[in-house]
């Protein structure tokens, strides 16, 4: 990783959550990351294990508790004024009120671009996620996988050198989703974007990413780092023996050795 | 399954026939003392008296209000008085709405006015009319600024906005809490202000809350307003024409329901108001949730 250029420095992390009652949550310990520029990493582990958190930390949209997280060598709180990322949630998360043109300009308009130049960014994400045709319908009129394609383009709308993604995929059905993937890596070959992508589902994590880094519970902190070097991310991968490996990897890194290890891992 | 514009109409015109029928089938059949278990009336009276037939009381709008020479037809006057009632009525709408608008955005944005306002909020509706209508009009008959003077509507219309305001502020904190976490933490991820946030989330979130609360308010307006214009005693409106006419209802009982005609005309037109709002904001309404 020497030489190439950090997007995100995780070090020394730590989040506690304050409970009502005056207790604590442990969210996350001691938990220290890299993600080189244009890296595709994945974050998985059971439910409760921190990784949304980790995620919400570095795009701002909770404090830490100590610790320090840069992104392209600035705070998160500057990296998050400067739109240094764009980010994705399980839900889409479309405004039902706006086109599907409006919904991917809206960071867009609220940063003042002027309209032309919003019509020639939605135009190319549009092109980019295929749905030309429906840039004047609304949310309610489009698929599941639709919307999610749709809040993906408004990640990228303007050119973000890193995705947040919480999930994105997780509420969609099997077939939609090796779908979605796929057009996940080709977007991210078009964009040179790093991504920070969290997820439930091993096969997903072991065929979008470089690294998966793997994370456990009570406190949650990252206990492996699995790296991935496929040559190609296409259909075949998903049959070959390399992958299956990969999947066997993270799978016993979840699990420890023995099997029907911590709930809130899909093994799909 | 949309209703053909012909259709919706025609049940209108049924909807209204049926009243007609039930008054005129209950006058015929029912006795002239009404039905009475013991000692109680359960059901009304059925003389003339009581009960005018409905031919009587819309013959009754085409002939003069007295006897007396140059009188208005009555349908003439009971039209003027709910204009003039209606008037009042949009006054104390606006302000309640305005005011009701007003108090969510201050509660919305600072829990702690949430926590202070909001049972001040409820309290004020268990206040009966009646009690505040005297003590408002004697505030304002105070206020002197410059050339300014308080006239009497304007104290109906403050106390039409009283009734107005509530569902407004209540549904319109609804509305503006309704956007999701994740819609919230996008637009922080804009880095997007509470301005921003405001106009481009949370108002167009709040609208499918706002909307029946409009609707309410319109009724509650014309409500105050009639029950005020009694309370005070303004003249020229719905409200005293009820009870003048009210006064001559044995010597000519059609006459009292013209006024009620007239108040009802003043629902129907707000409630049409209302609507016409709703078809603006259309596409604020899509997936629209059961407020």
């Amino acid at each position: 990783m020497t030489g190439t250029p950090v997007a995100v420095r995780i070090d020394g992390v730590d989040k506690v959550f304050r409970t009502r009652k005056g207790g604590e949550v442990h969210a996350l310990s001691d938990v220290s990351l890299d993600v080189a520029a244009g890296e595709f990493v994945s974050l998985i582990g059971p439910s409760g294990c921190g990784k949304s958190t980790l995620m919400r930390l570095v795009a701002d949209l909770d404090p830490l508790t100590s610790g320090e997280i840069t992104v392209f060598g600035k705070s998160v709180e500057q990296a998050r004024k400067d739109q240094d990322y764009g980010i994705a949630f399980q839900q889409a998360g479309l405004l039902p009120w706006r086109s599907v043109r409006a919904n991917i300009e809206l960071p867009l308009e609220i940063h003042g671009v002027d309209a032309r130049d919003r019509r020639d960014r939605s135009d190319e994400l549009l092109a980019l996620i295929g749905l030309e045709d429906f840039a004047d319908h609304h949310p309610d009129q489009l698929s599941g996988g639709m919307k999610q394609r749709v809040a993906i383009a408004r990640a990228m709308a303007e050119r973000p050198r890193l995705l947040l993604m919480d999930e994105p995929f997780g509420a969609l059905d099997e077939m939609t989703r090796e779908h979605m993937q796929n057009e996940l890596v080709a977007l991210c070959q078009e964009t040179g974007a790093a991504v920070i992508f969290v997820t439930h589902s091993i096969p997903e994590a072991v065929f979008l990413s470089d690294r998966v880094v793997v994370m456990s519970p009570r406190p949650g902190r990252i206990t492996d780092i699995v790296p991935l070097d496929f040559k190609a991310r296409d259909e075949d991968l998903r049959e070959d023996t390399a992958f299956y490996e990969g999947v066997t990897a993270v799978r016993t890194l979840l699990h420890g050795s023995e099997q029907g290890g911590p709930r809130g891992v899909e093994n799909r | 399954m949309r209703m053909g514009r012909a259709a919706a109409i025609l049940w209108g015109v049924a909807g209204v026939l049926a009243v007609v029928m039930l008054w005129e089938g209950y006058k015929a059949l029912a006795p002239a003392d009404g039905i009475v278990v013991g000692d109680v009336t359960v059901l009304p009276r059925t003389t003339d008296i009581a009960m005018p037939h409905v031919w009587d009381m819309v013959t009754r709008l085409f002939e003069p209000v007295t006897r007396a020479a140059g009188a208005d037809i009555l349908w003439w006057a009971v039209l003027q008085a709910a204009a003039f009632s209606l008037g009042i009525a949009a006054v104390g709408w606006v302000i309640g709405v305005v005011s009701g608008m007003g108090l969510a955005l201050l509660m919305q944005r600072w829990i702690t006015a949430e926590s202070a306002v909001l049972p001040w909020v409820v309290l004020s509706q268990t206040v009966p009319l009646i009690a505040i209508a005297p003590l408002v009009r004697r505030w304002g008959s105070s206020i002197h600024i410059g050339s300014f003077e308080w006239q009497n509507w304007m104290s109906v219309a403050v106390i039409a906005s009283y009734l107005a305001f509530f569902p407004v502020a209540v549904s319109a904190l609804r509305g503006l809490k309704s956007p999701p976490a994740a819609d919230i933490d996008l637009f922080r991820s804009y880095a997007a202000g509470w301005w921003t946030t405001l106009l481009r989330l949370r108002l167009p979130s709040s609208v499918p809350y706002l909307l029946p609360a409009l609707r309410l308010a319109a009724a509650n307006a014309v409500v105050g307003t009639v029950v005020a214009e009694v309370s005070i005693g303004l003249g020229g409106g719905i409200g005293r024409m009820i009870i003048e006419f009210a006064a001559t209802a044995s010597g000519d009982p059609a006459k009292t329901w013209a006024p009620i005609f007239g108040a009802v005309l003043i629902g129907l037109v707000s409630a049409g108001f209302v609507a016409l709002i709703g078809v603006g904001l259309r596409r604020y309404r899509r997936g629209e949730v059961p407020a």
